[in-house]
């Protein structure tokens, strides 16, 4: 995609980020604003990390602009499961990340922009941030009726949620992101963000449900490229420095050593799914075979993204006992997903007896069990 | 002076009891050359209780939300205790001592106050308390070295134990290559960047992988273009490994893999290759690749072994059977449902294509398209992963030639295709040609099936391939 904005400058960010003092016609101190040229919601979390991790922001904060292809994003402590409709979002091939901040989840696509304020530890302030934002999206369009309220949400006409946030704090930096809902896919958005998995227990940050607008169905002239350059320009003004965007891409070692390992990292199960609080499942769902509606109890313990304790009550000698024993022992220690369960069951198969009937049977449990992951 | 110089545990590492503060008076005679982990003073504790310092924003109470520490483990400065949230904020807690953690104040989900102790660590005495406040990261090092980091534009993280025995050695930070968390310095790292000096004519560039060599002498090198820089001379160092096994359960795809190969171990296996000249084939897939594309499909060589597999297992039913457990009866599936071993991120998994004696060569291709794409994004059902009843693994996409295929229970054959090569062959008038050679190699259960059978089966197969003008005339 390319930016066609006379404010887009495509300098090298290394001679910024290794010689803050040199080839930048700015004030020693101030703010640096950077976009992305990658929709890839993990390169562009990796960014976020790399900048949190390496760069000195004493001298200088940095505004981090970036868009994601479809995916979901949660919290850095919730549970997917809980969140969002997984099995939608494999069939949609809708990506899904998590991020280290705190929060809860959200959907992103090209019609949503992110914004992300790095500064130091000291100088981390989450609502003047969101008041710039408030403040450059008035100056953009003055009837906007917008507020910051003290959840740290943007709100619309005082009703409608146009924009989250949520924050890492480190040992000396801090960043804070935030969403703005310019013309993202309402449909598909609240679709995927409505979990179908019942029986859940666990302690994970629960995100809490909003209703949300897009800037566009309240200004139909308005686009992301317009949001990000007037709250570009607030960022420049308030900071008293260059209101010129940097272009970085995210896959360059050559500015970014070591980020493609970062990239990698958040894309691991262990990260993604492992990284969920351990939670139990107890749920019952009904089989329908032939002529009979069978009822199937469930109970499980997921720690680390991995099935702890497997508990499944089946009707008395519809599948011989043993068989289904040896299914919760081969569970215990697998992933909760579902194409381990799926092959895991399938091998077991291999060593029973060859019955027609069983193997329906058996089958149908399956899909019934890779259901509720 | 010297007190400096004494240094215990940063190295050693003490987990277990509590142990007796002794303070060696002997250290204070060591020389300034001594190695720091190379101590005999043993470690002795005064514990300092880490509070939980100010979030920002007013924040009086988070909650801890993943410790990455746990009572007994040595940390470092800087490393990461654990991870707090409030409001909607993520907070990493990194430690502002070296020591050993023994007591966790809070367990998971609890609130945490600020100001309050989050952990108990246990320092060594020699170092003192540090100050309330968060320790600023200027190392004890020259201005030289102090600008070339700010010019790097990055940090860089080293304990004060590794910034000391990095200065004694003169050795820049900015030019080791950090193998720790965050990219920070250990120990092991400026070792390993000794090393590579003494034995080494030319100082090392930093994208080389090589191993240093042992330095075989104890002289430096006479042309070292390196100034300023004096080296220590080593006596035969051994090479710093860091590397440490690692354990972990059997779970997932390779518990599946133990069942199934455990099961197959029982089967008496025999093997029986065979060369196949697929230089008709080639020519007929590259003809009928463009047709199957524009009816949106991929065409590999695999629908054509499939399909003549099949063909032959109508002539050879017994290789299309099971043998029960009691080894009493063989059943004669009815189904063709062929099996294609998948190579995906997690491991193998083997779909089948059902019932291939009705299926054209396209709907074949078709299927395994479907079948690739489900694999690939882990998404098979239950059904495509269960009922085959003969499998066929295409290797050779990998590569090799022969292998030793294991039999899928509760199958009987199984049949590995190796690498397609081009390889000169002699034709019927004795001249040399270009031929596409392909081995493949099928196992079978010797208990029903005999070398015979297999034999006959594989050249039925072969010949199809060989000529495919005659599965024309076999086709259903």
């Amino acid at each position: 995609m390319v930016l066609q904005s006379s404010l887009k400058n495509c300098l090298q960010l290394s001679c910024i980020l290794r010689t803050p003092k040199a080839g930048f016609r700015s004030t020693t101190s101030g703010g640096l604003i950077i976009q992305s040229v990658s929709n890839d919601v993990y390169q562009n979390l990796a960014v976020e990390d790399w900048i949190h991790d390496h760069m000195n922001l004493e001298n200088r904060q940095v505004l981090f602009l970036w868009r994601n292809s479809p995916a979901v994003v949660i919290g850095r402590h919730q549970n997917p499961w809980q969140e969002c409709n997984l099995r939608l979002m494999r069939q949609k091939n809708i990506k899904l990340a998590r991020r280290r901040s705190g929060g809860g989840t959200v959907y992103h696509d090209l019609g949503n922009i992110n914004l992300t304020f790095f500064t130091t530890r000291k100088k981390y302030e989450r609502m003047e941030n969101l008041k710039l934002i408030v403040k450059a999206l008035k100056a953009l369009r003055p009837q906007l009726d917008v507020h910051v309220t003290d959840r740290y949400d943007i709100l619309l006409d005082r009703q409608y949620k146009i924009s989250g946030t949520a924050a890492k704090l480190g040992r000396a930096t801090a960043y804070h992101h935030c969403t703005l809902l310019c013309n993202a896919d309402k449909f598909v958005l609240s679709s995927v963000l409505k979990s179908p998995y019942k029986g859940l227990k666990s302690n994970a940050t629960r995100s809490v449900p909003a209703s949300v607008r897009n800037l566009f169905e309240e200004d139909p002239s308005l686009t992301c490229e317009m949001l990000l350059d007037a709250i570009a320009e607030e960022y420049a003004t308030q900071h008293q420095t260059d209101h010129r965007i940097t272009l970085i891409n995210p896959a360059d070692e050559t500015v970014f050593p070591g980020i493609s390992k970062k990239t990698k990292e958040l894309q691991t199960w262990e990260w993604v799914y492992g990284k969920t609080p351990k939670f139990s499942v107890s749920t019952c769902f009904n089989m329908v075979y032939k002529d009979s509606v069978l009822d199937v109890k469930v109970d499980m313990d997921v720690k680390h993204g991995r099935i702890e304790v497997c508990n499944i009550d089946l009707p008395e000698q519809w599948l011989p006992p043993a068989l289904c024993s040896e299914l919760e022992k081969s569970l215990t220690g697998s992933r909760f997903s579902p194409d381990e369960t799926t092959t895991l069951a399938a091998t077991l198969l291999r060593v029973c007896p060859h019955d027609d009937e069983l193997h329906s049977r058996w089958n149908l449990l399956c899909e019934n069990m890779v259901t509720l992951m | 002076v010297c007190i400096h110089r004494v240094r215990s545990c940063s190295s050693v590492r003490f987990i277990k009891s509590k142990y007796v503060c002794v303070f060696d008076k002997s250290a204070l005679k060591f020389s300034h050359q001594q190695r720091l982990f190379r101590t005999s003073a043993v470690s002795c504790g005064q514990i300092v209780q880490f509070k939980l310092s100010d979030i920002g924003e007013g924040i009086t109470e988070v909650t801890v939300k993943e410790w990455y520490i746990k009572e007994g483990d040595s940390v470092s400065q800087f490393d990461s205790i654990c991870e707090v949230q409030s409001d909607k904020a993520s907070v990493t807690i990194t430690s502002r001592y070296d020591g050993i953690i023994r007591k966790l104040h809070y367990n998971l989900d609890e609130i945490a106050f600020v100001g309050k102790p989050l952990v108990d660590i246990e320092i060594d005495a020699s170092k003192g308390v540090a100050p309330e406040e968060d320790v600023v990261e200027t190392p004890p090092m020259s201005h030289e070295e102090h600008t070339h980091q700010e010019i790097k534009g990055h940090k860089t993280l080293a304990t004060p134990a590794v910034r000391r025995l990095a200065m004694e050695n003169n050795i820049k930070l900015s030019e080791v290559v950090g193998t720790g968390k965050d990219n920070r310095i250990l120990k092991e790292d400026i070792l390993n960047y000794l090393a590579k000096q003494t034995g080494a004519i030319l100082p090392p560039s930093p994208k080389a992988e090589i191993i240093p060599p042992l330095p075989k002498s104890e002289t430096v090198p006479a042309a070292t273009k390196d100034k300023a820089r004096k080296i220590p001379v080593p006596v035969s160092r051994p090479i710093v490994f860091s590397g440490k096994d690692r354990t972990e359960p059997v779970t997932g795809f390779h518990k599946a893999m133990v069942k199934t190969m455990s099961a197959a171990l029982k089967i008496p296996h025999f093997g029986y290759c065979d060369e196949i000249d697929l230089t008709q084939l080639v020519q007929l897939r590259e003809e009928l690749k463009s047709l199957t594309q524009i009816r949106g499909v991929k065409l590999s060589f695999m629908p054509f072994f499939i399909k003549a597999a099949s063909l032959g297992l109508l002539q050879y039913p017994i290789l299309n059977a099971s043998l029960d457990e009691s080894c009493q009866n063989v059943t004669y599936k009815a189904s063709h449902n062929i099996g294609v071993a998948m190579d995906t991120e997690q491991g193998l998994i083997v779909p089948n294509v059902k019932n291939v004696q009705v299926c054209s060569v396209f709907e074949i291709a078709s299927e395994l398209n479907r079948l690739q794409s489900l694999g690939s994004a882990g998404q098979l059902g239950a059904n495509d992963l269960t009922g085959g009843t003969f499998t066929l693994s295409n290797i050779g996409t990998i590569g090799g030639t022969y292998t030793k295929p294991v039999i899928l229970p509760p199958e009987v054959a199984i049949g590995a295709l190796g690498k397609i090569q081009v390889l000169p062959r002699f034709n019927g008038k004795g001249e040399v040609f270009k031929a596409q050679i392909m081995n493949v190699t099928w196992s079978a259960d010797h208990r029903i099936i005999d070398g015979a059978t297999m034999a006959r089966f594989s050249n039925l197969w072969k010949s199809y391939l060989e000529n495919p003008a005659s599965m024309l005339l076999d086709l259903k």
